[in-house]
């Protein structure tokens, strides 16, 4: 039995202990927003926060993150306000599919939260990791450039 | 399990097969597919009871509190048809926009045609699909004219409302929207559609509908899919195509917790058509032991004929395939009777590899019995084509039997053609059936990359002799790829009509003496519909042929293509002999392949994105063009290069798709296709060795990333003709633009791709 906190929930599953957390939130608690792309880490598309640090969950076993508290994109928005990433990604009309963005989104809160107004290149070198095919990386500029602006407001 | 249940249909059109009237009882009507989980029986209960929920024909519902909800037929890959569908319909409707939510429709043929490729949506069914949009309005003046005692002329539409004309009465549509469902569905041709100029939805920058779902993790994919009870299958395919499983041993799978059964999928017959090709599936109660025990499966494998198949010696072979006279699909004059005067004469020839769509989402799809009906989940570009291949793998009858199966989408994660072939439905159907268990196939990224329908590989070669003045007036271009139709038909072994009526032999060029070539080549893969398909290779060929013969002739590129295409006419393809030129399927004159767009849509790009401005020594610019699914796009790179080593500086699209539905959505397919560009140009290619693709995951096909990607512009061209292709257009003319930006930075001219070949990337 593995328990940790999920979107400020106590949770606990028992599962193989080496099931990556992926899985464990896709299959065991249906939580899907999290995405599969490529199960070896080269994608982004699994992102999810441990204790608000971006980790890919396809390659984190479960058993590594007993006790800690996980944050998936679930668990942005505060009810049906969403979260400022969350709302300058709507605003920009960044998704072209959109499976991806899970993953861009929960990099770019993790960006902002260690650098609260990244420059252009501090953008491209923190989400060189989250791939997206459809080729929405211009607008995920805009937006998280936006979004820091926004959250710098807030405060 | 859709947000609207249709419980009863009262009335059939005869003309187009549609359906009016009738009551639903419907749940709520939140945007997209709904999943497969428990109903939510309680929610629709509730909704019932305070909104009754009325249909105006297949397209249209709307509930007494006014809300509406519009199917959407065709289907969602990322291109943003879920919102265009919606306007089309909704400004003729004159609906409020912020009213309206959107459902992805199953597939049905009484929704017309819903095969979603070919960038055809907007320009094959814009007429069709604003219609469905004047039916249900006319449905409503109806209603409000009877409850006035009027004639019809007396109302209309306005708002969200229906008023009647010269005074302040007005019924809203959530008011009328019960009545009005039981009126006779009127006849399509007795609707009229809305002027241009009155459009209020159409054209304008509307809030695109599902993005909020998106962002939150909460919009369904076919991954997403969950049934209570369902088993997870992974599947080892045979690694080169046409193999089969000799045998094997599941001892040490079976072990693996979780694991409750390993299939053989069957072996099928030829043509391998777009059906499953076979292997073992684990079938498991999560992703995780399946994937897991799926290593352990020990299997003998019969690789057959196509394991001589090697990338080197299959390359070597098509670039000798174009090197002798083909058969000739066009001609003019006799390209063979002239001298060529080498100083003056371009020789070249032109290779691409193969290619894969690597959409973010790999292939899944979910296939379940519930009572006397199957019921299958998969996000599909072809969700009829798919069902009627559901119906024919469970042995039923294509059209009395096809009540009882259920195709239900989801939005798709990505697709570029991919996802046009339903194997992995397939795949899903045979094993939910072996089992009796509701299974959803899950492909991993390996999967995906090993077991695609790739691009084709391709030799381009080109000769021409340029004129005084920077003309051409004998010019030979042949081509030579595997096929997509020996996926149906494995006699065809060499492209066809259809393959180069994309930017092959709709050469739009004045040119006195033409041949339009083809030569054979056996095909050893899958070979698939990538975006803009043969455009791909056939445009990088033409645009740097273009470009080669503008430096002979010591001129610009914009001033070589403006003088090859000529005089303001109409290219007919089928004048000199191209008898299967159709135009993308739009032969009419309506979509009329013109030069003088063409000209203007290099002229405004070149002007925009200021190519003709001096450059730093190591820097250039290179163009390029190309006319794809009736629309006209042209793309500027600029590139600086040195020490063997390039850098994308910034790069330009200008597109002609005629009248525009949805502006941000043309703009974002352009980003995105100068993105793939990107990664088509420079890094990214498919191999093959005995048999079998050797790349696996995005370390070794390698797409762009966001540190790689520079400024992007697109340029629309401001344009009243009938609506072009948007989805693919993009796409053709930028790997010629990259390839010749190269060139004019550093003088080092690259005719086999990709880039990274020759040399390094920044």
């Amino acid at each position: 039995m593995i328990s940790f906190t999920l979107n400020k929930e106590k949770v606990s599953y028992d599962v193989d202990p080496n099931m990556p957390l992926l899985y464990v939130l896709r299959d065991v608690a249906q939580k899907t927003g999290t995405k599969f792309g490529c199960g070896a880490g080269q994608c982004g598309a699994c992102t999810v926060h441990v204790d608000g640090t971006p980790i890919r969950s396809c390659l984190t076993p479960v058993s590594a993150i007993a006790d800690k508290s996980i944050t998936t994109i679930e668990g942005l928005a505060d009810g049906e306000k969403l979260h400022p990433v969350q709302q300058a990604w709507v605003d920009n009309n960044v998704p072209q599919c959109g499976y991806c963005q899970s993953g861009q989104i929960m990099s770019a809160v993790a960006l902002l939260a260690e650098n609260a107004s990244p420059s252009e290149a501090d953008i491209e070198t923190y989400m060189q990791g989250n791939i997206c095919r459809c080729g929405t990386y211009p607008r995920i500029k805009k937006a998280i450039q936006q979004a820091a602006v926004q959250m710098q407001e807030v405060k | 399990m859709s947000q609207v249940n249709i419980v009863s249909r009262r009335q059939f059109l005869k003309s187009t097969g549609m359906v009016g009237g009738a009551f639903i009882l419907g749940g709520a009507l939140p945007g997209c597919s709904e999943k497969a989980v428990e109903s939510g029986a309680a929610d629709v209960a509730k909704a019932a009871a305070k909104n009754v929920i009325s249909e105006l024909g297949y397209f249209v519902s709307i509930a007494s509190d006014g809300a509406v909800n519009i199917i959407c037929h065709r289907m969602e890959m990322g291109q943003g048809i879920l919102t265009s569908v919606p306007q089309m319909i909704a400004d003729e409707l004159e609906a409020d926009w912020s009213k309206v939510s959107v459902t992805l429709a199953k597939g049905d043929p009484k929704y017309g045609h819903q095969s979603t490729g070919g960038s055809g949506s907007i320009r094959n069914f814009y007429d069709y699909t604003r219609k469905m949009g004047a039916l249900a309005k006319d449905m409503l003046e109806q209603a409000a004219a009877n409850r006035w005692g009027v004639d019809k002329s007396a109302v209309k539409a306005e708002n969200h409302s229906i008023v009647k004309v010269g005074t302040n009465e007005k019924f809203g549509f959530g008011e009328l929207a019960e009545d009005a469902s039981q009126l006779p569905v009127p006849d399509l041709d007795s609707l009229e559609l809305k002027d241009k100029k009155d459009f209020k939805i159409i054209g304008k920058d509307v809030k695109l509908l599902g993005q909020e779902k998106i962002v939150q993790g909460t919009a369904t994919y076919a991954q997403d899919i969950q049934v209570p009870g369902m088993l997870i299958a992974s599947i080892e395919r045979p690694p080169v195509i046409m193999g089969k499983v000799k045998s094997f041993d599941a001892t040490e799978a079976k072990k693996v917790a979780g694991v409750v059964d390993v299939i053989q999928l069957r072996e099928r017959s030829l043509p391998m058509n777009v059906w499953p090709s076979g292997g073992v599936a684990v079938l498991a109660t999560n992703t995780w032991a399946a994937h897991q025990a799926r290593q352990k499966l020990k299997i003998e494998w019969d690789h057959g004929a196509n394991a001589a198949h090697n990338t080197e010696a299959y390359k070597k072979d098509l670039m000798a395939n174009v090197s002798k006279k083909g058969s000739v699909a066009r001609s003019a004059g006799d390209v063979y009777a002239h001298e060529y005067d080498p100083n003056k004469t371009v020789e070249a020839t032109y290779f691409m590899p193969y290619h894969h769509h690597m959409s973010m989402e790999t292939p899944a799809a979910t296939a379940y019995q519930e009572g006397d009906k199957w019921v299958v989940w998969t996000g599909t570009q072809t969700p009829q084509w798919g069902k009627r291949m559901v119906l024919e793998e469970l042995g039923l009858e294509p059209e009395a039997d096809a009540d009882k199966v259920e195709l239900n989408t989801t939005l798709m994660g990505g697709a570029f053609g991919r996802k046009g072939k339903n194997d992995f439905t397939i795949e899903a159907v045979e094993l939910a059936k072996a089992t009796g268990k509701p299974v959803k196939v899950v492909w991993t990224r390996e999967d995906d990359v090993k077991h695609g329908f790739y691009h084709a590989t391709a030799a381009n070669y080109y000769k021409a002799e340029v004129s005084d003045g920077g003309k051409a007036d004998n010019w030979i271009q042949r081509v030579s790829h595997p096929q997509i139709a020996w996926m149906f038909n494995p006699a065809s072994e060499a492209p066809d009509t259809g393959a180069m009526s994309q930017s092959f032999a709709d050469n739009p060029f004045d040119l006195k003496n033409l041949s339009c070539e083809a030569a054979k080549t056996p095909t050893h893969l899958r070979i698939g519909w990538l975006r803009a398909v043969h455009n791909i290779h056939n445009a990088y060929a033409m645009g740097c042929f273009v470009d080669e013969l503008a430096a002979k002739s010591g001129i610009s590129t914009q001033q070589m293509w403006l003088n090859l295409l000529g005089e303001d006419r109409v290219i007919d393809p089928t004048t000199q002999g191209f008898e299967g030129w159709n135009n993308y399927g739009n032969n009419d004159e309506a979509h009329a392949l013109s030069t003088a767009r063409m000209k203007n849509t290099i002229n405004y790009l070149c002007e925009q994105a200021g190519v003709n401005e001096k450059t730093a020594d190591n820097e250039g610019w290179g163009i390029s063009y190309a006319t794809s699914f009736n629309s006209y796009a042209a793309a500027a790179t600029k590139v600086r290069v040195v020490d063997n080593k390039v850098e994308v500086l910034e790069m330009h699209t200008a597109i002609d798709c005629g009248v525009v539905v949805t502006p941000d959505r043309v703009k974002s397919q352009m980003e995105g296709a100068m993105i793939m560009g990107l990664s088509i140009a420079l890094k990214s290619e498919i191999t093959v060795k005995d048999g079998a693709v050797e790349q696996g995951n995005f370390h070794d096909y390698v797409v762009s990333r966001i540190n790689e990607v520079p400024e992007l512009n697109v340029h629309m061209v401001d344009s009243q003709e009938a609506p072009g292709g948007v989805g693919e257009p993009g796409l053709p003319p930028i790997v010629p633009s990259i390839v010749n930006a190269i060139f004019h930075a550093s003088g080092i001219r690259i005719r086999e791709l990709p880039v990274n070949k020759t040399l390094t990337i920044a």
